[in-house]
């Protein structure tokens, strides 16, 4: 035995070690220079758009833009009931000026939405407020306020205002998570009409687990079937479960609603064979069903290809050697063929799962209301209402519950035991 | 483990076929003594595997019946027929460790999990892998492995055990020492083996009889000498050993012995074996090492031969040279220490008596 604590050394005198380390040293570099393009590509179109994304669901300036000086100048006072004068004071002055500023995001109507975001109805006080503000010209502000409006009596929008202000803030994250702000600032449930997000991501949750097992429960004796074939007959019928890859998803939407619709053909079908009466059709779109159906219609392949390229491994004497020892078939099955899947059934399912939790055109064409998903959601936000912070804290969310189940997964069954082909 | 007596196997008129147009499997008929260790050898694709699969239940005969111990097993599943196997590739369970693989057949049959280690650990202790246990199949190496497939088909005492060429994948060295083992237990345990190879040493070292098949047909079935000294026809003495071919017809037969005029003008004398007729056309077999060269005094058959190469290979020299217009006919000559006495271009005698050349059936 080599005594371990003295290094072994190579012919010219260096430890083998650092030897070792430099050859190593030199591949790896290579090795980082030919991934080199993808990596910048992925970095500049991909990570830093989600960085910045990531960002903008803590970081948001309306105060400190709109309102410069009162934004600062705000954090000093103590909350307690209505703000002193030079505080509103300040707060008019800035409003004087941003009235006049048309550059984006730095006009009263960032900042009206901003705070009509924390207190829904507020909308109109800020912009009408800002249009007459020039005209306050002396004190005691507050009053001018009040005369102008009745609302800027109640402390909960000096308190909103405050917290506005601020540049960094986790308002986002508690809507998208169905809190809130309440008038002291504490931070409490969102009232039961506003618990939105959370039922959705708990829906979009449970729906992915069951598109998965139906994935699974359909894809597993097809891809056995594949994978026992003759390869010619094989490879035919595996071109028929890449055709869907082969036209667009928005094709295979439509041609489900084509199908499933009320005045669709299984509809019609049904209705002709006289199992369902004409007014008894069935609503099987624009609704959860819609959504389940035709998702798994559209990731089964994704659970069909690691099953099929780990099955394809198997040598059939396994079974036959099960079953010569007396095993009976399902015996054999359960205990040597099937244990043998694993490694194919956990890529299916974590791909099948991780497509299916963040997936949203589909959804958003054949879900109607209930069967949307918290994609939509954050779709919606980006797209529509254009509360990018509400979509970013939410796309985060999502993001984080992925690496989660990805992480439980990891330690369930083991990552480097996948197989995905 | 206690000595199992081996099964009777017996296939009558076994016909199989695949896809109704090629019959792959042509009348088969076995018989397999208890505990006897059969061969069946041939060239790829000659029914071997097929014939194995029929018998362990995974193919289904197209015609005829096996009987195993005279009971007919053509509509027992093969997890009812008790039958052991091992595969070509082991087929050891990758996701369970050696022993396991071994308590598989045993758990299948409900054996109590105290007398499962027991017999577990006794099989192994056979195969010589006792410390083996808890290792998954893919950390052994390839000849460890081929021990565990024999263990794992033996552990639950059949009667019959099934091998399909389970040396192929070894080196020459592993294969001759399992060859050995193989046998060994064979001997010990008293079962039935039939054992298939498409290597005709392994054929002739381990069978008690080996059956050559060809095209789904068993073109001979003996005990291996028999099977080298006495070929029935010009396939097995093709197949099994080196040989020299000589093409002539028959003039003259008188019980078991012939005389044959070659197609050069040169005569013969040999034995009979699969001719029928005067004016038969047939082809000799000579083995290289009954033929000898420049003996002292003349032999049945005294021809010229032409030397055109001599090979050295240590124990013996290997002489090629034209003989009756077979330009390939071989001489292995034993060294004995003289010096090499040949030379190419030379022109001898090689001689040999009329018993060592079998007349067969021709072939062109
Ligand atoms: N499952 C099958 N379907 C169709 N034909 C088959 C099948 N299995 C074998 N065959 C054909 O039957 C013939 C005999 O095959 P078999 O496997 O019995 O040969 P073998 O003697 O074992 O050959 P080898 O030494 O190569 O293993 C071959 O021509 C083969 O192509
Ligand atoms: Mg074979």
């Amino acid at each position: 035995m080599p005594d371990p604590t003295t290094p072994i050394l190579t012919a010219d005198g260096t430890p083998l070690k650092a030897k070792l380390a430099q050859t190593t040293r030199q591949l790896k570099w290579k090795a980082f220079l030919l991934t080199l393009p993808l990596v910048l590509f992925v970095v500049i179109t991909f990570v830093l758009p989600i960085g910045q994304m990531l960002y903008r669901s803590v970081h948001n300036p309306a105060g400190s833009n709109v309102v410069p000086q009162f934004a600062e100048f705000i954090q000093e006072w103590d909350g307690q009931g209505l703000p002193d004068d030079k505080y509103v004071e300040s707060f008019v002055k800035d409003l004087a000026v941003a009235r006049k500023n048309r550059e984006i995001g730095k006009t009263v109507g960032n900042l009206a939405t901003r705070v009509n975001y924390e207190m829904p109805g507020s909308r109109s006080l800020i912009t009408s407020t800002a249009r007459k503000a020039a005209k306050i010209t002396e004190g005691p502000y507050l009053d001018a306020l009040i005369k102008i409006n009745k609302k800027w009596e109640n402390p909960a929008i000096w308190l909103t205002l405050q917290r506005v202000s601020k540049d960094y803030t986790l308002a986002f994250y508690l809507a998208a998570t169905d809190m809130k702000y309440d008038e002291t600032g504490k931070i409490v449930q969102a009232d039961d009409l506003y618990q939105i997000y959370i039922p959705i991501l708990l829906k979009t949750l449970w729906l992915s687990a069951v598109i998965t097992v139906l994935c699974f429960i359909l894809a597993y004796p097809v891809s056995y079937l594949l994978s026992t074939l003759p390869l010619r007959t094989s490879n035919l019928l595996m071109i028929l479960v890449l055709l869907p890859f082969w036209t667009s998803l928005l094709v295979r939407t439509t041609a489900w609603i084509a199908m499933l619709q009320t005045e669709g053909i299984i509809n019609d079908a049904l209705v002709f064979l006289g199992a369902i009466d004409d007014d008894g059709r069935i609503q099987m779109i624009y609704n959860q069903t819609g959504t389940i159906i035709s998702m798994v219609h559209i990731l089964l392949p994704f659970m069909i290809l690691p099953l099929f390229s780990v099955m394809k491994t198997i040598p059939p004497s396994y079974m036959r050697a099960a079953k010569s020892m007396g095993a009976s078939t399902f015996y054999s099955f359960r205990r040597v063929y099937f244990p043998q899947t694993i490694p194919g059934i956990a890529a299916g399912t974590l791909l099948v799962f991780i497509l299916a939790i963040g997936y949203y055109i589909t959804p958003a064409l054949v879900g109607g209301n209930d069967g949307l998903l918290i994609s939509n959601l954050i779709a919606d936000h980006i797209k529509k209402t254009l509360n990018w912070s509400l979509g970013a804290a939410l796309g985060t969310i999502l993001l984080v519950v992925v690496m989660v189940f990805y992480w439980i997964y990891n330690k369930l069954v083991g990552v480097d035991n996948l197989k995905f082909g | 483990m206690s000595n199992t007596t081996g099964a009777a196997v017996r296939f009558e008129k076994v016909q199989k076929s695949y896809d109704g147009e090629v019959m792959v499997v042509k009348d088969l008929n076995l018989d397999i003594a208890p505990g006897e260790f059969l061969t069946m050898l041939g060239p790829s694709g000659s029914g071997k595997s097929t014939c194995l699969m029929m018998l362990a239940g995974f193919e289904p005969a197209t015609n005829g019946e096996i009987y195993l111990n005279d009971k007919a097993i053509n509509s027992v599943p093969p997890n009812k027929r008790g039958i052991g196997m091992v595969f070509q590739n082991y087929a050891l369970f990758p996701h369970m460790s050696v022993a396991e693989n071994l308590a598989f057949p045993l758990k299948v049959r409900g054996i109590s999990s105290k007398d499962i280690d027991e017999k577990v650990k006794h099989t192994l202790d056979l195969v010589e892998l006792g410390a083996f246990g808890n290792r998954r199949p893919a950390q052994l190496s390839g000849g460890q492995q081929q021990r565990v497939a024999v263990a794992r088909a033996l552990v639950f005492e059949p009667e019959l055990i099934l091998m399909d060429e389970p040396l192929g994948a070894l080196d020459k060295q592993l294969r001759e020492q399992m060859q050995y083992e193989i046998k060994h237990i064979h001997e010990r345990l008293g079962v039935t083996v039939v054992y298939v190879t498409h290597d005709q040493t392994e054929a002739l070292t381990m069978s008690d009889r080996v059956a050559v098949f060809e095209d789904g047909i068993i073109q001979q079935l003996s005990p291996p000498d028999e099977l080298y000294e006495s070929p029935q026809n010009s396939f097995v003495a093709q197949f099994i050993g080196e040989n020299n071919k000589l093409s002539g017809k028959v003039t003259t037969l008188d019980g078991n012995v012939c005389d044959v005029l070659l197609d050069d003008g040169t005569h013969v004398k040999s034995e009979a074996v699969n001719v029928s007729a005067v004016g038969d056309r047939t082809t000799i077999s000579l083995r290289p090492e009954r033929v000898e060269v420049d003996p002292q005094s003349p032999m049945d058959n005294n021809l010229k031969g032409k030397i055109s190469e001599i090979l050295y290979l240590g124990d013996h020299l290997r002489i090629v040279m034209e003989v009756a217009g077979n330009k390939e006919f071989i001489a292995k000559i034993r060294n004995r220490g003289e010096t090499r006495p040949f030379a190419k271009d030379q022109v001898v005698t090689v001689s040999w008596a009329a018993s060592d050349c079998k007349a067969l059936d021709p072939v062109s």
